[in-house]
């Protein structure tokens, strides 16, 4: 079964709006997702509904409140396959859960000397929290090199895991669309003594998760790319990982209790949410699970394969070698993200001309500025593909490609 | 909603498909500034040589976009062989040509008389109605500014 992308669409309001007297073409997903109406309804229902702080109060709305969020928690971690609900802490977006990460786990285990090792694909958010690390510790951030065609080079990964405490790794690239063997990885870090975060930001909105699968010991990710509303992310820990990390902010809600003294921190997962955690987000992003999970994962990377596959061969036909497709081409190891460069439009002008068609891409470093550097290229126009977008969509980039080439024919 | 041909008028694009004063000078005796827009990626150099008082030469490396290149090709005529305060002024004037201020974002005012120095440059001023583009408009400029302070410090 695929799915049927004219209802799925249907679910959209803002795919349903006009601007400028012309239909939206959403190809900007890996930035964030439209959302649909029934997580907007989530999130009208709790305010209209159920607005109370939680774990605060004995009355019936703050213990609805306080029902509702621990229930999304619950869903997310089902979604995942986490073994626990506590293994699931709410954060703010997936770089504030690696930033939870190289604070807490980070600054309480590695020492001078020790090696962080992450790919050449990874966005800034998995890059500079460790950088940050390595410059206060004494640590060495180490980058596994990239193939030709955007894939991880792992010839020397022997070589690379040597002082290794760390692989801190993304299981899809939001630039290339390329999607490593975090498997495999995971296992090497294992053999290893070291630890595996898995940056799944560009893989849980469009994949079946599993963290038994990846054997990974940290998974991060974030709910506005996946139906759900900003605001909120998820870091999910092995528990025996977490129980033994010190606190990350300090405040309400994170203690058990507070003297004078001093103070006991709280049981996982709150011990890791300090302060009114953003409550209509929680549950916001329980219904965007609900939502994916009606549609079925399995559906959603079938319907994604397929339209990046007739993606791929329709700007290959149209455009031929002036139009590059950065990253792999073969299906089994990228997703549908296509980063563009098109003759020498630039990719901001190249994405200026889309939007006059009503064609939203992303133009810009993708927060990835190392890996630019690794293609040769500032920039690139990056159209991202998800649940609601079809062939008809794919169709309007091209002829606003074509458009492009002709206004900055020279 | 503005069209494309307010963004891209065809100065802007002369400019483009022929950079004027590209390349770079060598340092010292030249001066060097980089700029970045973290936006987007883009990056500039501007080299510049002060002599006397009189900016004697001027060059622009990096890549960038249309309105990016653009503006810094047409900064490098508009100030090559002026002095450092008429340069200085010049700056003033384009930048605030740049600054958003809602009475400019509707087209009467758009089209209001040019300032007399900025020439050429008057063709940028269509790009206030294009926000997101203004850092693009603006990165060479003030690039060229930290360029004037290295260079009469």
């Amino acid at each position: 079964m695929t799915l049927d992308t004219a209802a799925v669409k249907a679910d959209f309001p803002l795919l349903n709006n006009l601007i400028n007297d012309r239909p939206i073409i959403y190809l900007d997903s890996g930035a964030t997702s439209q959302k649909p109406q029934q997580v907007l309804d989530a999130l009208n229902h709790y305010y209209e509904h159920l607005n109370a702080n939680v774990h605060r109060g004995a009355y019936y709305l703050a213990a609805a409140a306080t029902d509702a969020t621990e229930n999304a928690r619950l869903r997310v971690a089902n979604f995942i396959n986490a073994p626990a609900d506590r293994e699931i802490i709410f954060t703010k977006n997936a770089t504030e859960a690696i930033n939870l990460v190289s604070y807490t786990w980070g600054r309480a285990n590695l020492n001078a000397g020790d090696v962080v090792l992450i790919s050449s694909l990874e966005h800034h958010a998995n890059i500079v929290p460790w950088q940050q690390l390595a410059a206060e510790k004494g640590c060495e951030v180490r980058w596994i090199p990239l193939t030709d065609d955007g894939q991880l080079d792992l010839t020397d990964l022997d070589r690379m895991l040597e002082g290794v405490k760390m692989v801190a790794i993304s299981a899809a690239s939001n630039v290339l669309g390329t999607l490593p063997p975090v498997r495999l990885l995971a296992d090497a870090a294992h053999a290893v003594g070291a630890l595996c975060l898995v940056d799944a930001s560009q893989w849980v909105p469009h994949r079946p998760t599993d963290v038994a699968e990846f054997d990974c010991d940290f998974l991060v990710f974030t709910g506005h790319k996946m139906c759900g509303p900003t605001g909120i992310g998820v870091l999910w820990g092995r528990a025996e990982l977490l129980e033994a990390m010190p606190p990350f902010l300090g405040g309400g809600e994170m203690i058990l209790n507070v003297t004078q003294e001093g103070f006991t921190a709280n049981e996982i997962p709150w011990k890791f949410e300090a302060g009114t955690p953003p409550i209509a987000e929680m549950i916001g992003l329980g219904a965007a699970v609900d939502y994916l999970e009606n549609l079925g994962m399995e559906n959603i990377v079938a319907h994604e394969t397929q339209l990046t596959g007739y993606a791929l061969r329709t700007l290959g036909d149209r455009f031929g070698e002036d139009l590059i497709i950065h990253g792999p081409q073969d299906l089994t190891i990228r997703g549908g993200v296509l980063s563009l460069c098109y003759k020498d439009v630039h990719p901001h002008d190249l994405s200026q001309v889309l939007d006059e068609r009503g064609v939203c891409v992303r133009a810009g470093h993708h927060c990835a500025k190392p890996l630019m550097r690794l293609l040769g290229v500032g920039a690139t126009a990056r159209a991202s593909l998800y649940l609601y977008n079809d062939e008809s969509d794919v169709d309007a980039l091209a002829d606003a490609l074509e458009a492009a080439g002709q206004f900055f024919a020279f | 909603m503005p069209g494309l041909e307010d963004l891209y008028r065809e100065i802007i694009l002369d400019h483009y498909r022929s950079p004027r004063n590209r390349g770079e000078l060598e340092t010292p005796p030249a001066h060097m500034a980089e700029g970045f827009n973290p936006l987007c990626g883009d990056e500039i150099k501007v080299f510049l040589t002060v002599e006397g008082n009189t900016i004697t030469d001027i060059r622009i490396g990096g890549q960038g976009c249309s309105i990016s290149q653009s503006s810094a090709s047409m900064m490098t005529t508009a100030v090559l062989g002026k002095t450092v305060e008429e340069a200085r002024q010049v700056l003033h004037a384009f930048k605030e040509m740049m600054s958003i201020h809602e009475h400019e974002l509707d087209d009467t005012n758009a089209d209001a008389a040019p300032a007399p120095q900025l020439g050429d440059l008057e063709a940028l001023r269509g790009v206030v109605k294009f926000p997101v583009r203004i850092k693009c408009a603006t990165l060479g400029w003030n690039t060229l500014d930290q360029a004037l302070v290295e260079a009469t410090a």
